[in-house]
């Protein structure tokens, strides 16, 4: 999981000689050793394709984890603002189903068994999805994230536009008809798996120094520029990071659903997203976890209600929250706590600028 | 020769709305370094109370009507931006900005959701009375202005004139122009910043509202979604002007939409939303601070 480029610095820099250290190195691989076989054992006591709508939500709930994992690594941590998720995730998902499409009937290694043909299939798809996504984080971020405050707000959404524009006028992916036809290859198995993957990842990387600059630039960046950590640097990292699970949930939605339209990355889906992040609490991994269960719940819950009235309720309930939980609870439900850490400490809320 | 001027024709007509959207964005910068997110939501309700004053006041006159539909609406929306101001933006004044800002796409989002609801507007886009009667004006070479155009830049020429006048030349607009230039300062001198906020998103409102009539009389099918894209395109023209600059913001919404019209003409109409963002990312590599910005260094 290290082999992006993101340097996990928890525990390499004072290593003890010795068993210790192996026991050190042994203690940070532990949760992949236990976290995927266990993900297998769950995906394999569940059902592997959406054949029922409990299924279905739940299916779509991991998603969510994902992309709000995912933002709460640059609205989260870093404190920067960003409101292109949607474009990052179109991006990845495009580029993934393109892939499945393009090589799905010609490919099949000879050795495997098809399933697993076309499993590895989907999980190089989507990791080229998530790349594809990460390079055009690199070219937003570059630029953008030079620039403070709102305009990393405004700069992000502008290109979560363009993108969906682009996608609208390319004939090849279907232009604003969508993709249609890709394969059900995300089953809860590699959505529960790239959950943990994403969770895993930003939990170790906030443990890291990396996370602690990104931390020190969301509590005060030019304090923290001062201090000499390259600010711009560190955003864009972590900005990169973010776009390319954004795009691995890209990648996952449209084959769960089996098509992508350019419809479903508006700008109102990125506010989704950062309503989840918002309503779980800025930079606590948890609280997004939880916050995108609930929201994918909410408005299924609320189904009754519209087919009773007839009106489309969900958009106004999500607005009101958002403003109501900044009025009255600014910092989320859990703030920037942990569910697993023990003692709620009481300190000073971090001032996001 | 003639299809560029009537090309520009059409971009002056088109940019002059959008400055005036443009000086909303702008001032409330100015003053709160906030983007109000839901000034587009105000745009689109100065079109809908554009709309149903017109449907309320009977049919006499056309151009006092005209003006009599602009007054209420402007001042239904000054209400309005008024009440979100005091609601929504000033509880979290002390708090970060982040918040604000949150806040800001939410209350935005909230307004266009209520506004789908039916019994407001409702999802599907209405049709704009007819104001004024439209139709050429003036035909010189193969370039004729419509009334409509030439009521559209007249108008808002003469709002953002009447803006010029009250920022500069009185006693207000000083207070607003001492709170945008430092507010801990300008409260020290015996300003109340509170006031001067509140009368920041009367005048932006107001003009929104404006802009919002224009834009209706001259595409005539508005929703609750209108404000989406054209606010952003506003926003767009007052970054490029550097944002908290009005001139800034008057000749960024002008040079939006000259550029959008030369667009669409030469152009494929359908990449027209996405140019905007394109210049938008373009100014913030080349000149983050705007044509006419000044560059501010942040502090400890």
């Amino acid at each position: 999981m290290e082999a992006h480029g993101i340097p996990d610095g928890s525990a390499t820099a004072e290593l003890p000689p010795g068993n210790d250290a192996l026991a050190i190195r042994m203690r940070s691989a532990l949760p992949a050793l236990v976290g995927v076989p266990a993900i297998a054992l769950l995906a394999w006591l569940l059902p592997g394709t959406n054949d029922s709508y409990l299924v279905y939500v739940a299916g779509l709930a991991g998603i969510n984890v994902v992309l709000a994992v995912s933002l709460n690594i640059v609205n989260g941590f870093t404190g920067q603002f960003s409101l292109g998720h949607a474009g990052f995730m179109a991006v990845g998902g495009y580029v993934a189903a393109s892939i499945t499409l393009a090589v799905g009937s010609r490919w099949q290694l000879a050795f495997l068994p098809a399933a697993l043909s076309d499993g590895l299939l989907f999980f190089v798809a989507t990791l080229a999805g998530g790349a594809a996504a990460g390079l055009a984080g690199l070219l937003v971020g570059l630029p953008s994230l030079r620039l403070r405050g709102d305009y990393l707000a405004i700069v992000t959404l502008g290109f979560g536009e363009i993108i969906r524009v682009l996608i609208e006028n390319m004939q090849v992916v279907g232009g604003s008809t969508g993709l249609l036809g890709i394969p059900p290859s995300a089953t809860l198995f590699w959505i529960l798996l790239w959950i943990f993957v994403v969770v895993l990842w930003s939990k170790r990387l906030r443990a890291s120094t990396h996370g602690r600059a990104l931390l020190a630039v969301r509590e005060d960046e030019v304090a923290a520029e001062a201090m000499g950590v390259d600010t711009t640097g560190y955003k864009v990292r972590a900005f990169v990071v973010s776009s390319f699970f954004a795009g691995v949930a890209g990648s996952l939605l449209g084959h769960y659903l089996q098509l992508l339209s350019p419809r479903d990355f508006t700008f109102l889906k990125s506010i989704e997203v950062v309503a989840m992040v918002v309503l779980g609490g800025l930079g606590s991994i948890s609280g997004a976890v939880i916050a995108a269960v609930l929201l994918t719940i909410l408005p299924e819950a609320l189904r009754p209600l519209q087919d009773y009235t007839g009106l489309d309720f969900r958009m106004v309930i999500y607005s009101a929250m958002l403003v109501l939980l900044m009025l009255l609870r600014p910092r989320g439900l859990l703030g920037s706590r942990e569910l697993w850490e023990r003692r709620a400490r009481r300190r000073a809320p971090p001032e996001a600028t | 020769m003639s299809e560029l001027l009537q090309h520009l024709v059409n971009g002056l007509s088109l940019g002059s709305v959008y400055a005036l959207i443009a000086l909303g964005y702008t001032m409330v910068y100015g003053v709160l370094q906030l983007i109000n997110f839901a000034h587009a939501e105000v745009f689109m309700l100065g079109a809908f109370g554009g709309f149903y004053s017109a449907r309320w006041l009977p049919a006499f006159r056309e151009e006092p009507r005209f003006l009599a539909i602009l007054v209420l609406s402007m001042a239904f929306c000054a209400g309005v931006g008024l009440a979100i101001e005091r609601l929504a933006y000033r509880p979290l004044r002390d708090k970060p900005r982040l918040n604000a800002l949150i806040t800001a796409i939410g209350v935005s989002m909230l307004i266009q959701a209520v506004g789908q609801l039916p019994w407001f507007m409702g999802p599907s886009p209405q049709f704009f009375p007819t104001l004024l009667p439209n139709g050429p004006l003036v035909e010189l070479g193969g370039v004729s202005i419509t009334r409509l155009q030439a009521v559209s830049f007249v108008s808002a020429l003469a709002l953002m004139a009447a803006l010029h006048r009250l920022i500069f030349h009185s006693r207000l607009g000083t207070a607003m122009r001492a709170v945008s230039f430092d507010s801990r300062v300008a409260s020290l001198m015996g300003i109340n910043p509170d006031r001067v906020i509140a009368f920041t998103f009367v005048l932006g409102s107001a003009l929104a509202a404006a802009a919002g009539i224009l834009v209706g009389m001259s595409y005539p099918r508005i929703e609750p979604m209108m404000g989406v894209m054209l606010g952003l395109k506003a926003f767009v023209a007052a970054v490029l002007g550097g944002i908290g600059n009005l001139k800034g913001a008057m000749a960024g919404g002008i040079l939006i939409g000259l550029i959008e019209a030369l667009v669409v003409g030469y152009g494929t109409s359908s990449y027209r939303d996405a140019v905007a963002f394109g210049i938008l990312i373009f100014v913030l590599l080349v000149k983050p601070s705007g044509l006419f910005g000044r560059v501010a260094t942040e502090k400890v």
